[in-house]
């Protein structure tokens, strides 16, 4: 078993923001079941600010709270801000996650910005410069 | 939480009973002799070792000058694999086994690989059984041993070691078996399985952990597994482990009186949870055989939540569970035996595995059965996958 802190495990147990939004301006869409976990982030932009995230994620306990933890960190911010957000942020946000776990805040690093990449593509035609999601595991 | 934990994790590890820590105490301190002294302290230490030893052949039908003590489950694979291999390597460089064995036996086979031995894996069927024809048809001239575990320890599946052994013995080639989570759970018989090296851990019915043993039927050509000091007929060098040794005889003298009133206690019990959780959970699969199962075993794979997760809820809620998932793996890949009996990746993520012991209550089946499937309910509430 994870040595994980009371941060990950709170954020387990009661995960915050969790469900879709149905009318969401945005949705990142990150993982595959045949290699693990996989997170669903939903947001909704007025003004350039994220009014509302919500998530949904199929993975183990750092994968649930990583997710939890991002929508928290991101939810009011401008998107402008909520990009300079970094997997290395939640990891801290959450004080660490296991070594083994650490790919799993990459996860949630993508599904946020898969999810403005998607929003920038609908109101701009234009997707996030640069946005490549990584490897969903590290290289072995 | 509730006020008792529950603990489901048998095949991991039992505690020890009571009366084999009673046994044990005196040979920390008043009996502490070394059984290679001549003299009285040690002769006492020495008679404490062979009444053990027997009471452990009596456990396997074998006879005592048979058993030799190792330091647990993974020693006595490894020592079986090695052993026979570096000792017969002018007859043969081929070993087969299965790819649902324990890892203390791929391990050393595919280290046997780096040394010039060929190993194949036989194929398994659905519930992770062998075919004895599949072993008939493997066999080659530079065959020298097939592994084959009694039961597998992730899903519970007992293999058809008796019909094996009838087709090794009469090819003339080795043939051990992995018993670690058979002995004291149901019959193991090494004359009737056919036979010529098990391997047994102690802790696994309720012994001391760092005890174990492995036999050798007489005759079987062997390399030792420790030089030294010439200890356990020469087989495995350094001082005998005696409060373990006097531990591991206590648990099989109770696992022979007990063993049909355990098996009794935990068939009815391992069926209603299986059917509880099948019934109250859709999406759920067993894993295994149905009835050629151990009797304490539950393993189970839940579509579209992860088995940490599940494993996790389960904790808080002080029930002690085990998992094959890929998040709760080193190498985050799931489990290799689910894996070979054609779960999916996605699907060996969500298992969960419950075992059983003889502290197992009804209460504690039900307890499960109200508290698991709210669980799943939850995370699936929480998973992308899950479109009701």
């Amino acid at each position: 078993m994870p040595a994980y802190s009371e941060k990950v495990m709170d954020h387990f147990k009661n995960p915050r923001n969790v469900g879709e939004i149905p009318d969401a301006d945005g949705i990142g869409h990150i993982g595959n079941p045949v290699c693990g976990d996989i997170m669903e982030l939903y947001i909704k932009v007025k003004d350039n600010v994220l009014t509302d995230v919500k998530f949904k994620t199929f993975g183990c306990g750092a994968a649930i709270a990583t997710s939890s933890m991002i929508t928290e960190l991101v939810k009011g911010k401008t998107l402008d801000e909520a990009l300079k957000i970094s997997n290395r942020a939640v990891v801290e946000a959450l004080d660490g996650l296991p070594p083994a776990k650490l790919h799993c805040s990459v996860l949630a690093e993508d599904a946020l910005k898969g999810a403005i990449d998607d929003y920038l593509k609908k109101s701009t035609g234009k997707g996030l410069p640069g946005f490549k999601p990584h490897e969903e595991h590290p290289p072995k | 939480m509730n006020e008792k934990r529950i603990y489901m994790d048998h095949a991991a590890t039992t505690p020890a009973h009571p009366e084999v820590i009673g046994a044990m105490a005196p040979y920390f301190s008043d009996i502490f002799g070394n059984p290679s002294s001549i003299h009285s302290f040690g002769q006492e230490a020495r008679s404490a070792v062979e009444e053990a030893r027997e009471k452990v052949a009596s456990l396997i039908n074998a006879k005592k000058e048979e058993i030799v003590f190792t330091s647990g489950g993974t020693e006595s694979d490894n020592f079986a694999i090695k052993g026979v291999a570096f000792a017969n390597s002018k007859k043969g460089n081929h070993i087969i086994t299965t790819p649902i064995e324990h890892h203390a036996i791929t391990e050393p086979c595919e280290f046997m690989k780096t040394l010039g031995f060929d190993i194949t894996y036989l194929p398994v069927d659905g519930y992770g059984m062998v075919d004895p024809e599949d072993v008939k048809r493997a066999l080659t001239d530079k065959t020298i041993l097939v592994s084959v575990m009694h039961a597998n320890n992730e899903i519970g599946t007992i293999q058809p070691i008796d019909e094996i052994g009838r087709i090794t013995r009469e090819a003339g080639v080795y043939f051990h078996t992995d018993a670690v989570q058979t002995a004291g759970a149901i019959p193991v018989d090494v004359n009737k399985m056919n036979v010529d090296l098990l391997s047994i851990s102690a802790h696994k019915l309720y012994g001391p952990k760092g005890i174990g043993c492995l036999y050798i039927k007489k005759g079987t050509k062997m390399v030792p597994f420790m030089h030294g000091g010439g200890q356990e007929k020469n087989r495995r060098g350094s001082t005998e482990n005696v409060p373990g040794i006097v531990g591991f005889g206590k648990a099989a003298e109770i696992a022979v009186k007990e063993l049909d009133a355990r098996q009794a206690h935990l068939l009815p019990l391992r069926d209603k949870l299986i059917k509880g959780l099948s019934e109250k959970i859709d999406h759920s699969l067993l894993n295994g055989h149905p009835t050629k199962r151990l009797p304490n075993n539950i393993s189970m794979c839940f579509e579209f939540v992860e088995g940490e997760s599940m494993l996790l809820n389960l904790d808080m809620e002080g029930i002690a569970s085990s998992t094959g998932s890929a998040c709760s793996s080193a190498t985050l890949e799931p489990s290799h035996v689910l894996l070979s009996i054609g779960r999916p990746h996605a699907i060996a993520h969500g298992s969960i595995r419950f075992s059983l012991g003889r502290m197992t209550t009804e209460k504690d089946v039900d307890t499960v059965l109200d508290v698991f499937p709210k669980i799943v309910d939850k995370l699936r509430k929480m998973s992308p996958l899950y479109k009701r």
